[in-house]
């Protein structure tokens, strides 16, 4: 499902960044470790295609991301890959409900509300389909986030460091939720941490 | 869910400063819109008004005065003329026409005009009830005079002195009589009180030196009174004559022919509006001027809040991108921003300059001889809708290329 060649980045001071091949099957859950500055959240935004990589090849789902133009990355992104971030991000004017509808839109997908309800429900935030982002905890929008992540049926999902900002409790409710999604849509699930707690329940990481 | 729907939650997220800087723009608009409708209908009333007479005659004096006085019936007359040198000038073989006027009362703020039925015939007036005076004493009154003063046919009233409301002694002695009601023209006969030269004459007779006959009215059934001069004794004067030319080369002669005399001025109406035109022009360019500022000061509000807002704004505009959305997309997205604040503040704006169009009339007597109306549109709105979104296009345009080029993979790794 991820296929990556040797991935190059170069950035404005000189710096450069190499990323040795990788390969996850469908379905596949792997953590990826660094410290910081070790450019685990470059590697999220390059399978992304939120950045370009100088060298190298990234296929995901078939399509080979590293060459796509731009607009047609944004769209492909959209609509295979799930992104999860350590903030949730939701678009603080719109309710949960209108977040997942713009998420829908933007992935160029008709609008389904049947599925957001059902994304919702399953996230267990019906209570709060009708709420702003500001109006609710922190573990709630972190939970609207990965419904948001989920509601297109991505193939692949990558968080970057989705738990680092949450409580012992919340983080573990979000590390199962995630997992869960991905066993349902047989999703690809990475997930860039430091955080030692997620090591515990995904035994498979890659270091960098 | 459209981009419409997002941008217009986000101008709701900053409910004051878009209201604000709407309310701003609606302002310059506004007053824009307002010059626009009131010299297009003060053109359009002064030419209606001043079409078909090539001259006006009377008395030395201001020739504007002349021409406010005679034809649109706002300023002062600027004085008499001598009923001889009046047959003598109508007899002039390059004269068409004249419409005779002797002015000087009023009743309740409505001039009354000594004239003949040329008049009325002049600017194609309708009697509504009623018919048209005939004898001396009888009137026919415009239509806004009907409704204001509440006169109906039939009834009787006499004049003041002067022509402002309430100046001058009560002519008590001398009822007139309303015999007829007329349409409303859109003219300056809606606002007059029409009788014969004789009533004037007659209710400004001398008492001191009067005869035995100078108080019997004239009540004949084809008086020359309504056609023509009316036969008048020695002394007997006008104010002004209505003059139509009986050709082109009159245009050129008449005036100095009239002129060269040292008692009669001739004031041309086309000359005098026009100059006119130009001394308002001067406070019009003024206030157009200074709207044009206010304009540009909300465009620059309105720039300075797009902008302030993408800076807040660049985590959402990063996390749209990492849902799909194009680059163009979020440009189309801050466009849409500005051009509905600015579709929002000319929609208002028009719609203010209209009220204030409409309510001129209400701000006094002077303002209400001017009857302004806010229901009329103009072609050039559309332009000024038009140069406004132009406007609003401009505003958004940097801050939609600062969208455009968001960097989201910096955006999002610096996380919060």
């Amino acid at each position: 499902m991820i296929d990556t060649t040797e991935l190059s980045i170069e950035f404005a001071g000189g710096r450069k960044l190499t990323f040795a091949p990788w390969q996850l099957t469908q379905g596949e859950v792997s953590l990826l470790i660094g410290g910081s500055g070790s450019g685990k959240t470059t590697l999220i935004h390059l399978l992304a295609g939120l950045r370009q990589s100088s060298s190298g090849n990234i296929t995901i789902a078939g399509a080979n991301l590293a060459h796509m133009p731009k607009a047609q990355a944004d769209r492909f992104r959209g609509r295979y890959i799930g992104l999860i971030f350590q903030q949730p991000h939701l678009l603080a004017s719109l309710t949960v409900t209108q977040n997942l509808l713009a998420a829908q839109y933007f992935a160029g997908l008709p609008a389904n509300s049947k599925r957001i309800a059902e994304v919702i429900a399953e996230l267990n935030l019906s209570h709060r389909a009708d709420a702003f982002p500001h109006q609710m905890s922190q573990g709630e929008q972190q939970r609207a986030a990965i419904a948001r992540a989920m509601l297109n049926q991505p193939r692949v999902i990558l968080a970057d460091e989705p738990t680092a900002s949450l409580d012992d409790d919340n983080c573990q409710a979000v590390a199962n939720l995630l997992l869960l999604q991905a066993a349902r849509y047989k999703a690809t699930l990475v997930i860039a941490t430091h955080d030692g707690r997620l090591k515990n329940l995904i035994p498979k990481h890659r270091c960098l | 869910m459209n981009l419409f729907f997002i941008s217009l939650q986000y101008i709701k997220a900053r409910p004051l400063s878009n209201l604000l800087n709407t309310v701003i723009l609606a302002l310059g608009i506004a007053v824009i819109v307002f010059l626009l409708l009131a010299s297009h209908q003060l053109e359009e009333k002064l030419i209606k008004n001043a079409k078909g007479i090539d001259l006006v005659v009377g008395s030395k004096g201001s020739p504007m005065q002349l021409i406010l006085s005679a034809i649109f019936h706002i300023d002062y007359p600027t004085g008499n003329i001598g009923l001889e040198d009046a047959r003598a000038l109508a007899r002039h073989p390059m004269v068409k026409q004249v419409i005779p006027m002797a002015l000087g009362d009023s009743y309740k703020g409505f001039r009354i005009v000594g004239t003949d039925s040329r008049y009325p015939e002049h600017y194609k007036a309708e009697i509504a009830q009623g018919r048209w005076w005939k004898n001396d004493m009888e009137v026919t009154i415009g239509s806004k005079v009907a409704q204001a003063s509440g006169l109906k046919v039939g009834d009787r009233f006499a004049g003041s002195h002067g022509m402002g409301d309430g100046v001058g002694d009560e002519h008590a002695e001398h009822q007139y009589v309303v015999t007829g009601i007329m349409k409303p023209s859109g003219t300056v006969l809606d606002n007059l009180v029409l009788t014969t030269i004789g009533s004037v004459w007659l209710v400004h007779e001398d008492h001191s030196k009067e005869d035995s006959t100078a108080h019997v009215p004239q009540v004949t059934n084809q008086p020359d009174t309504l056609s023509g001069l009316p036969p008048g004794k020695e002394g007997r004067e006008l104010t002004v004559m209505l003059i139509q030319y009986r050709n082109p080369m009159a245009a050129i002669q008449l005036p100095r022919f009239i002129n060269a005399q040292s008692r009669l001025q001739a004031a041309s109406p086309a000359v005098e509006v026009a100059r006119l035109f130009r001394i308002l022009g001067v406070g019009v360019s003024v206030v157009q001027g200074f709207s044009y500022l206010i304009i540009v000061v909300a465009a620059l509000s309105i720039f300075i809040a797009l902008y302030n807002a993408l800076k807040e704004r660049r985590y959402d505009l990063a996390v749209m991108r990492a849902l799909g959305a194009s680059q163009t997309k979020l440009f189309a997205l801050v466009m849409l921003e500005g051009l509905l604040i600015a579709l929002a503040g000319s929609l208002f704006g028009i719609f203010l300059g209209h009220v204030m169009a409409a309510s001129i009339g209400y701000l006094g007597e002077e303002a209400e001889q001017a009857q302004f109306t806010g229901l009329i549109f103009l072609v050039e709105e559309c332009l000024i809708l038009g140069g406004a979104l132009l406007i609003g296009a401009l505003t958004a345009l940097i801050p939609a290329i600062g969208a455009y080029r968001t960097d989201i993979s910096a955006v999002l790794a610096k996380g919060e």
